[in-house]
């Protein structure tokens, strides 16, 4: 013990002194940054950058980050965002003229990736790193050092306990440092009082935590910048091979160029839709299934698998998902000479949840007219699984009882215009109708191997008899998941750590009273009151016990180191318990 | 129709009768709490008065060294542990609970905790019939989330009070609030068994929403505990200010525990969950990858899940370093847990998104 010149009586210095005791006996019990008053600096530059980083990387602003993080998150989930749907944006523009140019001017329609929220979490993130790296210093020196000396006055620690005993002080302090050290304590012997510590896991897994969610951040960046997606439709028999050209709708992110796709082909071997066939679901889809043979790289071995709809095919840092399915019918078109100038499936897109399909059959080139000149022939199409009679509607997504249905138009499909033109749908305005008997459009249903006769010897059109599928995949290309992956795990085992781990110290001192007789006391303390510190004192204490077994109470002075009983002393937290 | 939805059908309407006998076994529940409440009045407790307005005779009578002597022997017992609370909090002990010590109040009290078991095997039997009816795990919709919800919140407290903890002052808030959340489910949430779509069909489904509602059950209790706590912080602040509160505050107010035990209660479960609730995002994220191609796509869903999570870090990152402690913490998670509630009734009913698909 440290005797000052100042006497012990005077009674504002000792408890002064004691707070000074107490507060080293529980300092750095965690990492936590000392939170400063915001006293403003002297002038001067570096004063102020040093002002505004010791802000910065302060727990107030931290929280307050924090909190802004969240209220920023908000209006992204309210008001419609571009990149989940482009559409509604624009709708919502549409009808707010005002309101809408005032979102936009603020970035409220791309909130995510706007300017201020960025700001919120790049600010959140130098603070983090500024948090972060003082505090692992600051645990690494904790970790080289050694748990604090007692404090003077145990009495005064949240968890406390005393007996008398005939043994050795010597002795008891030496059971002490055995009983803590194998309890996994660090424990060292510090002048009358064994010093203790333990529980620095939950450091550990703070760090590991915050340092997670930096690692995650990054990963997500990443894989923004140099992400890629794009889609592919593909019919049974056909393939694709993963190079930009190939795709029908392509997004990638800044930093992405076409040399980071991954090479790897495949063919749709196959694709397969159930349904159920009975009660009020009747229609809802159960499975839906591609079997794929695929290859990596330029000359790789072919394999065989199946993606349905939750489980993508992972082929490095690329996934292929089955994200849509369709009919395509393959159709035969003849000339007047009976030559075959067409013949193809022709991908049509689903209309409702059954499967009613629309398209447009398009021929291009190869076809001469009756008159030898060079025509072009265009076809609408609908196409229904499961045909009823009645209106080209679909009772059933599947092939029950397919029907086709076209309209016959020739002329200049306007595809050469320079104007991009959907596949599925036919630009009549250089078009001209086929007419019938009656004058009438000329349009058919056929069942598959029907033909549709063009009138004037123009030629034919065959629904042929295998109807085949198509399946749409997206193929995404986003690195850095496996970090941010790994990142999120351990950013939950640290938490678990921090958040389960107790920190606490334990003091056993042990001195030789005035009487001969040996006063033991021990007392404990963590890092946030805990019934689980003074539940861990008793264990310990009763070890100990039964090694320094009580002796005789003196009548007169119970505890001749703290004579006044304290009044504070409350068994608060032990009512808890129960 | 197929013989096979008949039984389904079947299933489904025994559930119904289950969850509405339930329910009637929950009111019985209440009112044996609100008995245990009248009864409880009669006692006139003033711990924490005597613990803060300075009369500290009583506190005196407290040991500070449990030295015990063991009859005329002088020989000393097993030492035991003082425990007292930290520098810059109020000393107060907790209150004796809802039956304030009154026998009649406390049997009372067992009544309505026996009726709640019993409301909860009927409850459970009710999800658990549901799920069978409609071949799936019973959290398609609202309507089953809510009935799985309520049975899980209340099994986290029946679990506590098994485990011995001091959580029967729970008991008439909880029912209290797992009777609207019923209530709300067989009226205006209530949706016939149904299947589900392809893009449901994954084992993420049972990991990702078992944990979601698990988090939100002890989220839940957690929110109940903060806001007595409240209550009683401002009671207990009055008492220690010298003012008087109401008799009716503080026949109720004396009887729950010290509001730093309330406290200290809230903190440990939404720490508890926390890494839990980490885990469902996380979770929810793999299967967003797996589904939709994407494993976080700013869906309404998923945004306030963040939010969320954000906010109770935010609370525990306040009770976790200087300053924010107390009622500016509990403030925080009143705003975490309203986070919650928005999440699941708020994105369900207002804003559509990805997630809506399982209908209201
Ligand atoms: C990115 C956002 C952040 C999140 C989600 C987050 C979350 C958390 C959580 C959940 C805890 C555990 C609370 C507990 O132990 O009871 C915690 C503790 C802590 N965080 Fe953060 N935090 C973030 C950023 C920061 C920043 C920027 C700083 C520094 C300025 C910081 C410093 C700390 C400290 C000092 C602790 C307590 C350490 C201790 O108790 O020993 N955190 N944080």
């Amino acid at each position: 013990m440290s005797k000052t010149t100042t006497p012990e009586t005077s009674d504002t210095t000792s408890a002064a002194a004691e707070d000074r005791d107490l507060s080293a006996a529980g300092s750095e019990l965690s990492t936590a940054p000392k939170e400063e008053g915001p006293n403003l600096p002297s002038l001067g530059v570096i004063g102020w950058a040093r002002w505004f980083w010791r802000q910065l990387t302060s727990m107030r602003v931290a929280l307050l980050l924090l909190l802004l993080l969240s209220l920023g998150a908000i209006p992204g989930s309210l008001i419609p965002q571009e990149g989940t749907d482009a559409t509604k944006v624009a709708a919502f523009v549409k009808n707010n003229p005002t309101l809408g140019e005032v979102y936009d001017k603020l970035g409220m329609f791309h909130v995510y990736s706007s300017v201020w929220f960025s700001a919120i979490y790049i600010l959140l993130f130098i603070s983090l790193i500024g948090c972060i790296i003082p505090r692992t210093w600051q645990f690494v020196g904790q970790l080289r050092g050694r748990p604090p000396a007692a404090p003077r006055r145990l009495t005064r620690l949240p968890a406390y306990t005393t007996w008398r005993t005939e043994t050795e002080p010597e002795q008891v302090r030496e059971a002490a440092l055995a009983l803590l050290k194998k309890r996994r304590f660090r424990a060292h012997l510090a002048g009358d009082a064994v010093a203790a510590e333990k529980g620095y896991l939950r450091e550990l897994g703070n760090l590991a935590f915050h340092i997670a969610l930096i690692v995650m951040l990054i990963a997500f960046a990443w894989g923004q910048l140099f992400k890629a997606e794009g889609f592919k439709l593909v019919v049974e028999g056909d393939g694709f091979s993963n190079t930009l050209t190939q795709y029908d709708d392509f997004k990638s992110g800044n930093l992405f160029t076409s040399d980071d796709l991954n090479p790897f082909s495949f063919n749709l071997e196959d694709f397969k839709g159930t349904y159920e066939t009975s009660g009020p679901n009747r229609g809802t889809p159960r499975t839906y299934q591609a079997t794929i043979d695929y290859s990596v790289g330029a000359y790789g071995k072919e394999r065989k698998t199946t993606i349905k709809v939750n489980e993508p095919l992972t082929l490095g840092d690329t996934k292929v998902y089955l994200a849509a399915h369709g009919y395509a019918p393959v159709v035969t078109v003849r000339d007047g000479k009976g030559n075959v100038v067409y013949h193809e499936p022709v991908p049509l897109l689903p209309l409702d949840s059954f499967a009613t399909s629309s398209g447009a059959v398009k021929v291009m080139d190869g076809y001469r007219n009756p008159k030898g000149q060079k025509e072009q022939l265009g076809f609408q199409a609908f196409f229904v699984p499961t045909y009823h009679g009645g209106a080209m509607i679909s009772q059933f997504p599947a092939l029950d009882n397919p029907i086709l249905a076209l309209n016959a138009y020739h002329g200049d499909l306007g595809v050469d215009s320079g104007i991009p033109q959907s596949v599925y749908q036919l630009d009549k305005s250089h078009l001209k109708e086929f007419k019938d008997s009656k004058g009438q459009l000329l349009k058919k249903l056929l069942k598959p191997g029907q033909t549709m006769q063009l009138p004037n010897g123009a030629g034919s059109i065959t629904f042929e008899k295998n109807i085949k599928e198509w399946a749409q995949f997206q193929i995404t290309q986003q690195p850095g998941s496996g970090w941010a992956l790994g990142g999120a795990i351990a950013a939950i085992f640290g938490l678990a750590a921090s958040l389960f781990i107790q920190r606490r110290r334990v003091w056993v001192r042990a001195v030789r009273g005035a009487d001969g007789i040996t006063v033991v006391e021990m007392a404990g303390l963590g890092r946030s009151e805990s019934a689980k510190v003074p539940e861990e004192l008793g264990d310990l204490a009763g070890i100990l016990y039964d090694q320094a077994p009580g002796a005789p109470d003196p009548d007169d002075d119970p505890t001749p180191d703290d004579p006044t009983p304290d009044p504070q002393a409350v068994p608060a937290e032990g009512a808890e318990q129960q | 129709m197929t013989l096979a939805a008949a039984t389904n059908e079947h299933l489904a309407n025994i559930s119904n009768v289950l969850i509405y006998s339930a329910m009637a076994v929950y009111t019985l529940a209440f009112f044996a709490h609100i008995a245990e409440w009248i009864f409880g009045s009669r006692s006139k407790v003033a711990r924490t008065a005597a613990a803060l307005s300075g009369k500290q005779e009583a506190k005196k009578a407290a040991p500070a060294v449990t030295v015990n002597k063991a009859g005329g022997t002088a020989v000393l017992e097993r030492p035991k542990v003082v425990v007292r609370a930290a520098a810059g909090q109020r000393d107060v002990p907790d209150g004796p609970g809802a039956h304030g010590g009154d026998a009649q109040g406390d049997l009372y009290g067992r009544i309505a905790i026996s009726l709640t078991v019993l409301a909860f095997l009927i409850a459970l039997s009710g999800v658990l019939t549901r799920a069978l009816s409609v071949q799936r795990a019973p959290w398609g919709n609202m309507y089953e989330f809510n009935i799985t919800f309520s049975t899980v919140a209340v099994a986290v407290y029946l679990l506590l009070l098994a485990l011995k903890k001091n959580v029967r002052w729970l008991g008439l808030f909880l029912v209290t609030t797992v009777l609207l959340d019923l209530g709300l489910a067989v009226t205006v949430l209530y949706t016939a068994s149904d299947q589900l779509v392809p893009a449901l069909h994954s084992y993420w489904l049972y990991i990702h929403v078992s944990t979601a509602i698990l988090c939100g059950a002890v989220f839940y209790v957690g929110a109940v505990a903060t806001i007595l706590y409240l209550f009683k912080d401002s009671y207990e602040n009055k008492l220690a200010t010298g003012g008087t509160p109401g008799t009716f505050a503080t026949s109720v107010l004396e009887r729950l525990p010290a509001s730093s035990s309330l406290d200290k209660f809230a903190y440990r479960v939404n720490a508890a969950v926390f890494p839990l609730w980490t885990f469902t995002i996380i979770a929810g994220a793999i299967w967003a990858g797996d589904a939709w191609g994407r494993y976080w796509g700013w869906d309404p869903k998923e945004t306030w899940s963040f939010i969320t999570w954000v906010a109770y870090a935010c609370h525990l990152h306040a009770r976790a370093t200087a300053g924010w402690k107390g009622r500016k913490a509990a403030y925080l998670a009143m705003l975490a847990f309203g986070c919650w509630l928005f999440n699941y009734y708020g994105v369900n009913i207002f804003i559509s998104g990805k997630h809506s698909y399982a209908g209201v």
